[in-house]
């Protein structure tokens, strides 16, 4: 039963887009109007070459900025869900003693060895760290991180943009997670940073359209901020936009690290992918 | 010539598709959703949506596979159904 509805559904869809202009279609009602404007005028408005990120962040802000709150609203549901605020005992602890490489096992109530450079704590499930994939990830995280950089910055001309630059950016510190282990991860970036990172993007989103509103223009229309930048109206839309691109990529970037924090600790935040 | 590398493209989309919903493995099925992100990565850069294409590339084929295979890790490997 399920199965012939699905079908019939399915075909009912895809007769559909019988009735789809053709791609690249000239006369399609999307060429005719809409389009034409933005090829047109975009270079003019905002002085920004790529049109896609025009779009997006300015003639578009309020899409860009909703979906920013839906990544928010991912992490906070996910956290709600996950996160163990509580954190029980675990019944065993694995250290390892690095100058001689042994191992021990701590039943629960026994002494655990001081923070000490000798010892460091270890997964259960623990493998002996790869030389290769060690070195080779300390190698390109850096660069890595450089071209989600410039993916944020260069948005204006190429593509790219906040979204998939902050991407890049969370994947060099899951990059990193996964070469080594999730507690060290957790040192260099705490989950602290992390929300606090993600709520402080969304906000510098908000606030550069709520500047908008009260230098008395829209809300997000970055050509009122030209007396704060110091530049004509047309470039203060551009510079509006990269102010918005980085809290986006801020808040992209904070967002997929809590995820796979929650995701891979299973919420308990100690032993991990 | 164009036009088929955009089919052979095209069928990869269709097959890997069918098998991320068909196998039972998760861990194969979040790998099999990686490589269908990625080839409707580029059938966008073909067809010139490269900013489409770039998303999809760092957040279809990059970070959800990532995310599946954490997922994957925690829970268990073969689905009950």
């Amino acid at each position: 039963m399920g199965k012939i509805i699905v079908l019939l559904f399915g075909s009912f869809l895809v007769y559909c887009t019988l009735d789809f202009p053709d791609w690249g279609d000239p006369g399609s009602p999307a060429s005719t109007h809409v389009s034409p404007y933005y090829i047109e005028q975009t270079l003019e408005d905002t002085s920004v070459p790529n049109i896609v990120t025009a779009v997006l962040a300015d003639y578009r802000g309020y899409d860009t900025m909703f979906e920013t709150i839906v990544i928010f609203t991912a992490v906070a549901a996910c956290f709600l869900l996950l996160r163990k605020i509580k954190s029980d005992e675990p019944e065993t602890r694995m250290y390892r003693h690095i100058p001689t490489g042994t191992t021990f096992r701590i039943k629960k109530g026994g002494r655990y060895p001081r923070e000490s450079v000798d010892f460091e704590r270890i997964d259960l499930q623990w493998v002996p760290y790869g030389v290769v994939i060690k070195t080779t990830c300390r190698l390109i995280i850096p660069f890595i991180q450089i071209f989600a950089l410039y993916v944020i910055a260069h948005g204006h001309h190429s593509p790219g943009g906040g979204f998939q630059g902050g991407v890049i950016l969370g994947a060099s510190v899951i990059v990193y997670a996964i070469s080594s282990n999730l507690r060290s991860s957790l040192n260099r970036f705490g989950e602290r940073i992390a929300v606090l990172l993600c709520t402080l993007g969304v906000f510098l989103y908000a606030a550069t359209g709520g500047l908008c509103l009260l230098l008395g223009a829209n809300y997000l229309d970055y050509s009122a901020l030209a007396p704060i930048f110091g530049v004509d109206p047309v470039t203060a839309r551009s510079h509006g936009i990269l102010m918005v691109e980085i809290g986006v990529g801020m808040a992209v970037m904070a967002a997929m690290i809590s995820l796979y924090y929650n995701l891979s600790s299973g919420g308990k935040f100690d032993e991990g992918l | 010539m164009m036009w088929v590398i955009e089919m052979i493209v095209l069928i990869m989309v269709v097959i890997t598709a069918i098998g991320a919903i068909t196998v039972k493995d998760l861990l194969g099925a979040a790998i099999l959703f990686g490589a269908y992100s990625f080839m409707l990565c580029l059938l966008w850069a073909i067809m010139g949506a490269v900013d489409v294409a770039f998303t999809e590339a760092s957040v279809g084929a990059g970070i959800s596979t990532v995310l599946f295979v954490a997922a994957v890790f925690r829970t268990s490997r073969r689905t009950r159904d």
